[in-house]
């Protein structure tokens, strides 16, 4: 299954991280996953959450620019390896990782990992047939 | 070393320079009438503009009647775009030129042989009158090209006789290394160049006091009396004010004698008007106004009644070096929203065309304009849309490297692009305030 992930513009100044957080902590949307991509001027702010068309509705109303992209989610067991295995599995196939950020729950559980993928319905093709877990 | 500010012989060509004024304004008036019968017979704008206001050449009597004609503007070059205003076939045009137009595209002049001559005559007799002669050698570090002060300023220059080193814009340090081993005396280029030479010399160990160099022909940007003075007290130098614009001509519209009081108005070659720019009825001589240059001996494409924008007065009092022809005031502001940063000429129109070129629709955007080491910055500041958002760092760089480039194309300079958050430029009434400008000269 493939996630809609929410990209935020950022401008790369104190604060313009909050903003967008705390607006989605009073409407009560919860972040599952993020990550961070920033340079010298600016960032991108690359959030999963559970309901990103009211998320993406609730930011733009409030003035960010904001841009969806469907990503891959991932459960790899939380071992060495884990992550190699996924890129085995997708290694001949001509499928570029675009980024990728994960996070694990607790130590020796699994662990999550988000892909964008050029070829996102192809990447979840190959890893389903090869067993992955995918969310 | 010190300087010799001693000035040479009158040189010939300047002798129209001192015409007295009875005399003077017949010349005016025998060439304003050749060249509006020019301009009707060839030029359909023209012809048109005549007809409505049922006007013939005829009914022209004294050079005061040049008020009865119609204006030309920016806008009439940019809608006839690239040669609807040349009044000579093209097997007589042997040149063009073309500065910015306020979109796209930009205005283009013509010139013929004669043109050309004429050019090189008043260039002439605006070197001569700060004192340029044979002998000299000459520093061209206006831009050589499209735009008219490197090739004006280089014929005027070859045509006195004197030694011209075509080094056009840029490339500072080796400015500084020909200024001193070529033993440079006069240099042409924009005032805030000529303090950023200065500024770098001094790094590099060359102090311009000890040069020979002893004029400087500032021109192509408004500069101020406090940039005079930190200029000549930096170098040891006279800066003389130059003026002129492409589409009366280029450099050599008018030009500064050693008085420094003011650029003296070639006036026998160029008609001078000061019109309220919101009535557009004339103004007396003295009082600040919109500057009006008609050409009079223009072949390829007369100019008549053109509206510079610039903001200015005649100055009626005569010049202390005898010449009749009127000065202009220095000129600080336009009455329109054109920008000049180093020399060139920007719309802020210009920027928008080049901005929806990139993204369809137009973004929010905000022109910031400094000055740093005596160099103009140029600052665009764009707001990033949801159309426009990508989710990756190399496509967001990928955007401002598109929109720099589209802005590159269209108005030659270079600006520093930045992508802004949505809604972050500041609206006033609803309407965004599109320039800010923080140049203190």
């Amino acid at each position: 299954m493939k996630w809609k992930q929410l990209s935020v513009f950022l401008e790369n100044k104190p604060g313009a991280l909050s903003e967008p957080c705390r607006l989605l902590a009073k409407a009560d949307i919860n972040i599952q996953t993020f990550s961070l991509a920033d340079t010298r001027e600016f960032g991108i702010l690359r959030l999963v959450v559970e309901d990103s068309d009211k998320a993406r509705r609730l930011l733009q109303r409030n003035g960010f620019a904001v841009k969806i992209t469907k990503v891959v989610v991932l459960e790899v067991p939380d071992r060495p390896g884990g992550l190699a295995g996924i890129l085995d599995a997708l290694e001949g196939s001509g499928i570029n990782v675009k980024y990728a950020y994960g996070f694990t729950t607790k130590p020796g559980n699994k662990g999550v990992l988000v892909f964008c993928f050029d070829d996102p319905d192809s990447a979840v093709e190959i890893l389903k047939k090869k067993g992955f877990d995918v969310l | 070393m010190s300087k010799n500010h001693e000035m040479p012989p009158l040189h010939p060509a300047s002798a129209v320079d001192f015409l007295p004024v009875a005399q003077l304004r017949d010349v005016q008036f025998n060439r304003l009438l050749s060249m509006v019968q020019r301009a009707f017979d060839r030029v359909a704008l023209f012809r048109k503009r005549m007809d409505e206001r049922k006007l013939k050449p005829a009914d022209l009597h004294t050079i005061d009647d040049i008020v009865k004609l119609p204006f030309t503007t920016k806008t009439d070059l940019r809608d006839t775009y690239p040669f609807g205003l040349a009044a000579s076939p093209l097997q007589e045009i042997v040149r063009f030129h073309a500065s910015s137009g306020t979109t796209g595209k930009p205005i283009v002049v013509a010139y013929t042989k004669e043109d050309l001559d004429d050019w090189s005559r008043a260039m002439v007799r605006s070197l001569a009158a700060c004192g340029v002669h044979s002998g000299d050698i000459v520093q061209n570090a206006y831009g050589y090209g499209l735009f008219t002060g490197g090739l004006g300023a280089h014929y005027g220059a070859e045509a006195l006789g004197a030694s011209v080193i075509p080094i056009s814009g840029g490339n500072t340090d080796r400015q500084i290394m020909i200024l001193k081993d070529f033993g440079v005396t006069v240099i042409c280029c924009t005032p805030s160049y000529f303090l950023h030479l200065i500024d770098r010399g001094a790094e590099l160990g060359v102090d311009m006091k000890e040069l020979p160099l002893r004029i400087g022909v500032f021109g192509a940007e408004p500069w101020t009396e406090d940039m005079r003075e930190r200029i000549e007290a930096g170098s040891g130098i006279k800066a003389y004010d130059i003026y002129g614009l492409s589409e009366i001509v280029g450099p050599g519209v008018a030009m500064e004698c050693v008085h420094q009081a003011g650029p003296h108005i070639f006036e026998d070659m160029f008609y001078p008007e000061v019109i309220d720019p919101t009535t557009l009825e004339p103004l007396p001589d003295g009082t600040e106004g919109e500057l009006v240059l008609t050409t009079l001996c223009k072949r390829a494409m007369p100019m008549i009644r053109y509206r510079t924008r610039d903001i200015t007065a005649l100055e009626p009092a005569k010049c202390a070096c005898g010449r009749t022809l009127r000065r202009i005031r220095r000129i600080g502001r336009r009455s329109d929203d054109m920008l000049i940063i180093r020399g060139v000429n920007l719309f802020p129109s210009q920027i928008e065309a080049a901005l929806l070129k990139v993204e369809g629709t137009l973004p929010h955007y905000q022109i910031v304009v400094d000055r740093q080491k005596d160099l103009d910055t140029l600052e665009v500041q764009v707001e990033v849309t949801t159309e426009a958002l990508s989710d990756t760092v190399s496509g967001l760089e990928q955007l401002k490297s598109r929109l720099a480039h589209s802005i590159e194309s269209i108005t030659g300079l270079r600006p520093a692009l930045k992508l802004v958050a949505p809604r972050t430029i500041q609206r006033s009434e609803g309407k965004a305030k599109r320039v800010i400008d923080k140049r203190i000269l």
